[in-house]
């Protein structure tokens, strides 16, 4: 493990300036490390040539003084984000050879502000998952191990795990994730990473392969939060080619991280501490209550009474949009075929072999919800139901600044832990979908370890648009909370 | 809310999926499960409640109808499982 790639975004920015180290030598130990840590099956494809061409154009720039916000420093895009000619696959069989012509408006920024790709991260099939096991391209492995037990293999959470995977054991220094449900949070809860959620039409969905369109969102996952708002910078602002993309003025978010939230009303949501939650977990929030209160901010009870119905909600929406965004996949215009006698044939046949289980099990879940007779009862039911939901976040903020919660219910679980049961796998996401839901930003933070030492994290969500809020509470509580618990293998 | 293995079907030939007849028997099971699930919403009141379409509180932007982009039919078609001057193929539809 080189120091070079121990180093965060914002120390690795300071060093480049400085000429202390050159973008070469820091991609150079990035690829190294990337291909030492292959049997944690991070990334779908290894892009080291773009990484070094891109690291040659930094030097230059820096030398220059015209050098991006995120120039030479090493990152991983998940393989959701369409990347010209690099085959873009959302860990999925029927995308298994599609090359994109064009590149998503995020990774496109990213580029323009110097960033270094050093590959495509896998990730849950289209993004459908909490534990990168529906990648066709085999499971994602968390760096992390149990005290207990190091030969079990944990899952890095999901849908973003190759993201969270490749972060935490120091391969990329930041990485981008997409959050729809929390895709982006989960996995950083499970990796000991930072993970970003914006606010809904803060970045650009524009050439990111949909899942659910009302609650798809990119966001940043990096190591420290300053890196993730350094990293937000960079990736948000309006694309008049997403037509969900706000126009609203971009705030200088790492400039937000003040240090100071005296004062600030932190909301805590009784509905988040159900009969049942692990005393651990429990002990986490309220440590992080603690260390808010100690910093000058004041804690307030808050209910948001309709979280309960939050997961059935999601699991109405969500695949509903997933079986209307995937009809595309028809093996006519791009991605594999499978041939039939007929057109309908070939159309049926390339979707049950280019599909796995749990992506043709939420086509069919939003087939059933919008079929006639049962679109008034399911679907528009939930999106109802969805405006209740979003109606007590936005009652709460009439009197909190932030509302704190833990992000997942438990740690990492081991690959082949989980009975085959989906509405157990979902009750991952119950702390993180209903922010989903109502479009909130959310940010997840390493600040504890379970009794197995594995990293757990609190969620911070903020008002729509209001990440500069978020950023800086996050700071104060990763300041206090000091977390420097390393994956195995990961020294500092 | 349980669904019999002949809705599944027909839910599989809405979806354009050729799913295998014993592939059907569990799926009925695990979406019998997940419409259980999702049953509880039942219980909420949403008398006077307008359904939440998107969370994006603006109005649907519009631009000039004007061609922005095009001309390069081949860059469109690269990805394409089979094509020919300028078409994608599929199999026969008319007779």
């Amino acid at each position: 493990m080189s120091e070079l790639t121990n180093l965060t975004i914002a120390e690795a920015r300071a060093k480049l300036a400085k000429g202390e180290i050159s973008a070469v030598e820091l991609t150079e130990a990035h690829i190294l490390a990337m291909e030492a840590a292959r049997d944690l099956n991070a990334f779908v494809t290894e892009t080291p040539e773009i990484a070094m061409e891109r690291a040659s154009e930094a030097d230059v720039a820096l030398k220059k003084g015209e050098a991006g916000i995120l120039a030479g420093i090493p990152l991983g895009i998940k393989d959701l984000f369409c990347t010209e000619g690099v085959r873009t696959t959302a860990s999925s069989k029927i995308l298994c050879n599609f090359i994109p012509p064009y590149e998503s408006t995020v990774s496109s920024n990213l580029k323009k502000a110097g960033a270094v790709m050093l590959g495509k991260t896998s990730l849950d099939e289209f993004a459908m998952g909490s534990s990168n096991m529906t990648s066709a391209f085999g499971p994602v492995i968390s760096p992390w191990k149990r005290k207990s037990n190091s030969n079990v293999q944990l899952v890095p959470g999901g849908s973003s795990g190759g993201s969270a995977s490749a972060v935490s054991a120091r391969i990329a220094m930041g990485a981008t994730g997409t959050d729809t449900g929390g895709s982006i949070r989960q996995p950083a809860s499970f990796c000991g990473i930072v993970g970003l959620k914006p606010t809904y039409g803060r970045c650009s969905r524009w050439g990111v392969v949909a899942f659910a369109s009302s609650l798809d969102q990119a966001g940043p996952m990096t190591r420290s939060v300053k890196d993730a708002a350094l990293m937000l910078q960079a990736m948000a602002g309006h694309d008049p080619k997403d037509s969900t993309s706000a126009n609203v003025p971009l705030p200088d978010f790492a400039a937000a991280m003040t240090g100071d939230i005296r004062g600030l009303k932190v909301g805590i949501p009784r509905e988040y501490r159900p009969d049942g939650l692990s005393p651990e977990i429990q002990k986490l929030w309220d440590d992080g209550i603690e260390m808010l209160k100690a910093a000058g901010a004041a804690p307030v009870e808050i209910s948001l009474p309709h979280t309960k119905y939050a997961l059935a909600t999601y699991y109405i929406v969500a695949p509903a949009e997933c079986s209307s965004n995937l009809a595309r996949y028809d093996g006519v215009r791009y991605g594999m075929r499978v041939e039939g006698k007929t057109l309908d044939e070939l159309y049926a046949k390339t979707r049950a072999e280019g599909f796995g289980r749990e992506v043709r099990r939420r086509i069919l879940i939003g087939t059933y919800v919008l079929s006639a007779g049962y679109y008034d009862a399911y679907y528009t039911k939930a999106q109802k139901v969805r405006a209740l939901i979003a109606e007590d976040f936005r009652k709460a903020y009439e009197t909190v600044d932030v509302i704190l919660t833990p992000t997942c219910p438990s740690a990492a679980f081991g690959l082949g832990e989980t009975d085959d049961d989906p509405v157990t796998m979902w009750l991952n996401d119950v702390f993180t979908v209903p922010a989903s839901l109502a479009g909130l930003p959310g940010i997840s933070l390493p600040t504890g370890l379970s009794s197995e030492g594995l990293p757990l994290g609190l969620q911070l969500l903020g008002r729509p648009f209001d990440e500069e809020t978020v950023l800086r509470v996050a700071g104060v509580l990763e300041s206090a909370a000091d977390f420097k618990a390393t994956p195995t293998g990961v020294e500092i | 809310m349980s669904l019999d293995k002949n809705t599944v079907k027909k839910l599989a030939n809405l979806a354009r999926l050729d799913l295998p007849d014993d592939e059907l028997d569990h799926l009925a099971g695990e979406l019998s499960n997940i419409m259980t699930f999702v049953e509880q919403l039942g219980q909420v009141n949403t008398d006077g409640v307008a359904p939440m379409t998107s969370v994006a509180h603006m109005n649907l932007p519009r631009r000039a109808d004007e061609v922005t982009d095009g001309g390069y039919p081949e860059r469109v078609l690269a990805n394409a499982p089979e094509a020919m001057d300028g078409f994608y193929l599929v199999p026969k539809v008319v007779e």
